[in-house]
């Protein structure tokens, strides 16, 4: 044991251990909350771990290149995550080989209506970076509108689905998908298992389209 | 467990190479999803397929346990956000009713567009 804690502190806080914690350890009691409150959609576990992480790093001035030296660990899964989403596919193929021409209809009216609205943004946050670069837009923006729109999606989807009367869970996962891409997909898989099926199938599929479209429209109106 | 944690890493670096050498806009974990679906598919088609990850369901628990904590995964970049939100104070709060205004046009559109197709389809299929 070292004799000024201070150094204690100090060496714990260059540790990608400490940063790791930290992050599983506030998402474990947001998720619990979560849990307790049978997932209100204001009880979101991202948003409240990223406020509470952010503000703790805040306090303690550490910088997000040390945070991130532990939470890339969890951030690296998101790729194997993708992955494992031809699972839940596989397991819904028969519901999904059905519903192929309301799932394509949906795919080209939603993503037109995100690219429209706001250009680059509804995509997952790595390939809209990517997309933004190539538009000579600021990527760190996007990260941080894409961030934003799939929160705000993952909260209004549930009230908003209900107030309308929508009870096709087809229908509402593969909504989230497309307009609230990953942040909305794991809502999507909270609230029910078809849901979220679809929300990965129109999560993958609009990350696609728009690659393949953000550009062609941005040529379209350029020239 | 692990086996079946391999596979899916296989299944991602096989996509991240396909994207790179065919020089393709999408990324690479999708064509990994694309992949993975097609091992299950023809493990139910080829009884010889049937071995190491793909039985006993060792390749779907895997998947079904990293899918279980989705939401993880997106703090790390969440915190990031957490840290430039000068940007937005910077482009204006306005930026933030755009995104939400949109988030709900495209989500409105895209569930009336999916349920419209699939009233047709039943339509479609009932008439004689």
């Amino acid at each position: 044991m070292s004799e000024n804690p201070l150094s204690l502190w100090v060496y714990l806080s260059q540790s990608p251990l400490l940063w790791l914690t930290v992050t599983l350890l506030v998402y474990a009691i947001a998720d619990a909350v979560s849990l307790a409150t049978h997932r209100n959609p204001l009880a979101n576990p991202v948003l409240h771990s990223m406020w509470i992480i952010g503000a703790f790093l805040l306090l303690t001035g550490t910088s997000y290149t040390t945070y991130f030296g532990g939470a890339q660990f969890v951030h690296f899964l998101l790729g194997p995550a993708t992955v494992a989403l031809a699972v839940p596919l596989y397991e819904n193929r028969k519901l999904v080989a059905a519903s192929v021409l309301p799932m394509l209809a949906a795919l080209v009216a939603g993503s037109l209506t995100a690219v429209i609205s706001v250009a680059p943004k509804s995509v997952t946050a790595g390939i809209a970076m990517g997309i933004s670069e190539s538009l000579h837009a600021d990527p760190s923006l996007t990260a941080v509108a894409v961030v934003l729109t799939g929160i705000m999606g993952a909260i209004i989807v549930t009230p908003l689905m209900n107030r309308m009367g929508i009870a096709d869970f087809r229908a509402r996962g593969f909504a989230v998908g497309v307009a609230a891409h990953g942040i909305g997909t794991a809502r999507a898989f909270q609230v029910d298992a078809v849901a979220g099926a679809f929300a990965g199938i129109a999560m993958s599929l609009n990350a696609l389209v728009t690659s393949l479209l953000v550009p062609l429209a941005v040529t379209l109106l350029v020239r | 467990m692990i086996a079946s944690l391999s596979l899916i890493l296989l299944c991602q670096l096989a996509g991240e190479v396909f994207v790179r050498a065919f020089k393709l806009p999408m990324p690479g974990p999708v064509v990994g999803l694309l992949l993975l679906l097609a091992l299950l598919l023809a493990r139910d088609r080829f009884k010889v397929l049937a071995r190491g990850p793909l039985q006993q369901d060792g390749v779907e628990n895997a998947s079904r346990g990293l899918l279980a904590h989705l939401s993880l995964l997106f703090v790390p970049a969440g915190v990031g956000v957490v840290q430039k939100l000068d940007l937005i104070a910077e482009h204006g709060i306005a930026i933030v009713v755009v995104l939400a205004i949109s988030v709900v046009v495209t989500l409105l559109v895209t569930v009336a567009t999916f349920l419209f197709a699939s009233r047709l389809m039943a339509r479609g299929r009932s008439a004689p």
